[in-house]
């Protein structure tokens, strides 16, 4: 029988396979950033132990780095003392580290790609759930614990039982206007929060393959909102042009080596998934949360969902909780809603593509009266190239504030914060209560929505804009 | 590891799904570098509300969370189990818990415990209508025990092992580095390296 891409991976890392045991697994590429490791590293400090594989392992600084003034020292005695113990480990231990300042710095999952390390038919872990960016590659990439953070910096394994694999097939063609975040808002709504739990989840069909890199990277970033630690797209040309040139990409003899391997990492025709889920994307349109997790969505042009209407007694409840939280009434028109902040930026939105999507719309318009818009490259470099295409310029002309690299206001844990009651509009991945900021109320959307969300101050899409952008310069 | 075999304990009915992480520990909590002191961020934000069922004062002390479906979803941050054995949780039960929360939980030797919903539901009547009502986690007998409820629940062998026992995961894998380093000389050179080695 065929195997699946998924299982294809984990074949290929299996160390040890024994009759009631987990699999011990090998891993490729271990990322680290200054929230979940110290107390990792602490660890082998007491029992004695080193960092196994040095040349398998990198770290960066995002969740608490300050997006302004990043020349001045860390205001926040306590995101500063985590920086410095980061520093101070991966000193300690001989981790390559890109710093604050440093042009690889950023959200750990932006940086991987970018520096050509996540490759396909990879490991790669993390300490962050969002690790499941790196499945857009092909790579079997997932979030860990600490406890596991130890674990693969002591021995460069982790003893895992297979999940089991869900193909979800995108058929069709995502409409004019429609991106990669309306169609993964759109596929929690449909299987659930919990709808992956145990799963790696499979993205396919032909709306997939049309993806860029950077689109797929989103998809797969959200699929721990589904419940699944993983998602995979089978890795293609598009992937392979986006692999090439790196500074971590194959070389020579080795390129053309990885890129036969590359072209064996898809599902067989024969392949059995355990789940199946198909979705059309042709009748997708942009999508918005309205509630206070991941699957309360709906069609930017559907109303507030009534709690009546749900025939389970614990999603009424938890829709009911939703709409107090976020202060909406049923069968308000989702347009209607008003916000107070746009944040573009992420793991799920901040790399370059998403910037130049957001800059298009605003560019000759001005950010509504009343209304901040945060824009947070997801990467130095990223926010470099941003730079260089005068993308910082439009934003700013619009009235937005260009800042620098980090994780920011996805779950503010830096000052990038919502004040209590304050509303979002944010191209991140976690519209929990108080994630922004304690009170704060968030709706997730895509970098288009967000970006004429801005200009209008209510929730909308580039479509719903009738006036014309005044011509640059004026 | 501390080793779990069987706790008894009071009790607190959470009714909500979907708990995620970042209501069990708020970001800003996890900039500390220990693993201790966590108790207070428990559920920060709802126990500002004096009505919150962990404020009430008959649940001073419970020692078994009974939450909704779903919990543990979102972030990996194993803050979130720190926090509820720091605030003195032994176990927690419900009918789904997010994947990686039960790894992590499981790891620090807090037994998360998957029963039907309907289980849930009589635990829920029970602790409700009885604030004193005790439940027995039985690892041992891989059951929960409670007034008129008596439920099995399933964990893998291997997992269950490594509770009983309190073992260390990385001591179990490096009895086999002999394999991790027959696995290292096999890579194809094309994978990709941060560094020099």
């Amino acid at each position: 029988m065929g195997r699946t891409l998924a299982e294809k991976v984990w074949d290929d890392h299996v160390v040890r396979r024994a009759e009631g045991e987990p699999d011990l697994l090998f891993i490729d590429l271990h990322l680290l950033h200054e929230v979940t490791s110290p107390q990792a590293f602490d660890g082998l400090r007491k029992t004695g132990r080193q960092v196994r594989r040095l040349d398998l392992t990198i770290a960066t600084e995002d969740h608490n780095t300050p997006t302004l003034d990043i020349d001045k020292p860390i205001a926040d005695p306590v995101s500063r003392a985590q920086l410095e113990t980061l520093r101070k480990n991966c000193a300690d231990f001989g981790v390559r580290l890109h710093p604050l300042g440093d042009v690889e710095q950023g959200v750990v999952h932006v940086v991987g790609p970018q520096l050509g390390l996540t490759q396909p038919g990879t490991t790669v872990v993390c300490g962050d759930s969002h690790t499941s960016t790196h499945g857009a590659f092909g790579a079997l990439a997932f979030g860990i614990g600490t406890s596991q953070v130890e674990h693969v910096l002591a021995t460069q394994t982790l003893p895992l039982a297979r999940p089991k694999t869900m193909a979800i097939t995108v058929d069709g063609e995502l409409p004019e206007g429609v991106t990669a975040k309306d169609l993964i808002l759109a596929i929690i709504a449909k299987i659930g929060t919990g709808g992956g739990q145990g799963y790696i989840l499979e993205y396919r069909g032909p709306a997939i393959e049309k993806l860029s890199m950077e689109a797929r990277m989103t998809i797969c970033n959200m699929s721990i909102e589904a419940g699944a630690r993983a998602g995979m797209i089978a890795p293609d040309e598009t992937t392979f042009d986006y692999i090439k040139g790196r500074a971590h990409a194959p070389q020579g003899a080795d390129w053309d080596e990885a890129v036969a391997y590359w072209r064996t990492l898809k599902s067989d025709d024969d392949a059995v998934f355990d789940a199946e889920v198909v979705i059309d994307a042709d009748s997708l349109a942009p999508f918005v949360t309205w509630g206070t997790n991941p699957g309360q969505g709906a069609p930017l042009s559907a109303d507030v969902p009534d709690p009546a209407s749900y025939e389970d007694a614990s999603e009424r409840y938890a829709a009911e909780k939703a709409l107090e939280y976020m202060g909406l009434t049923a069968g308000q028109p989702l347009r209607d809603i008003k916000v107070d902040t746009v944040f573009v930026g992420s793991c799920t939105n901040g790399r370059i593509e998403d910037l130049r999507a957001a800059a298009e719309i605003v560019k000759g318009r001005k950010v509504a009266d009343g209304v901040r818009m945060l824009v947070v490259p997801g990467s130095a470099r990223v926010g470099l190239q941003a730079v260089e295409e005068g993308l910082d310029q439009v934003f700013k002309a619009a009235g937005a504030e260009w800042r620098h690299a980090g994780c920011s206001m996805c779950l503010g844990m830096n000052p990038d914060q919502l004040a209590p009651g304050e509303r979002s509009a944010s191209t991140s991945n976690r519209n929990f209560e108080g994630r922004q900021g304690k009170g704060g109320r968030t709706h997730l959307v895509s970098p288009q929505v967000a970006a004429a969300t801005a200009v209008t101050g209510h929730l909308a899409a580039p479509a719903d804009l009738t006036d014309a952008p005044t011509p640059a310069g004026v | 590891m501390e080793a779990f075999t069987t706790h008894t304990g009071r009790a607190v009915p959470l009714r909500r799904s979907n708990v995620d992480t970042d209501q069990i520990i708020p970001a800003h909590w996890l900039k500390k570098v220990t693993r201790d002191g966590f108790e207070d961020g428990l559920f920060e934000a709802w126990r500002k509300d004096e009505t919150f069922v962990l404020n009430k004062p008959e649940r001073q002390g419970a020692t078994v969370l009974v939450a909704g479906p779903d919990f543990g979803t979102g972030s990996s941050r194993e803050h979130a189990v720190w926090a509820l054995q720091n605030y003195g949780f032994k176990a927690v039960i419900s009918s789904r818990f997010a994947d990686i929360f039960r790894g992590n939980s499981l790891k620090n030797g807090l037994l998360t415990v998957v029963l039907d919903q309907k289980v849930v539901d009589a635990l829920w009547e029970l602790i409700e209508k009885d604030p004193q009502a005790e439940i027995t986690v039985d690892l041992e007998a891989r059951e929960v025990r409670a007034e008129g409820v008596t439920a099995a629940f399933e964990l893998d062998e291997n997992s269950r092992w490594r509770l009983l026992n309190g073992l260390d995961d990385i001591s179990i894998t490096l009895q086999n580095e002999a394999d991790i380093a027959a696995y290292e000389t096999q890579r194809p050179a094309h994978k990709p390296r941060t560094v020099q080695a």
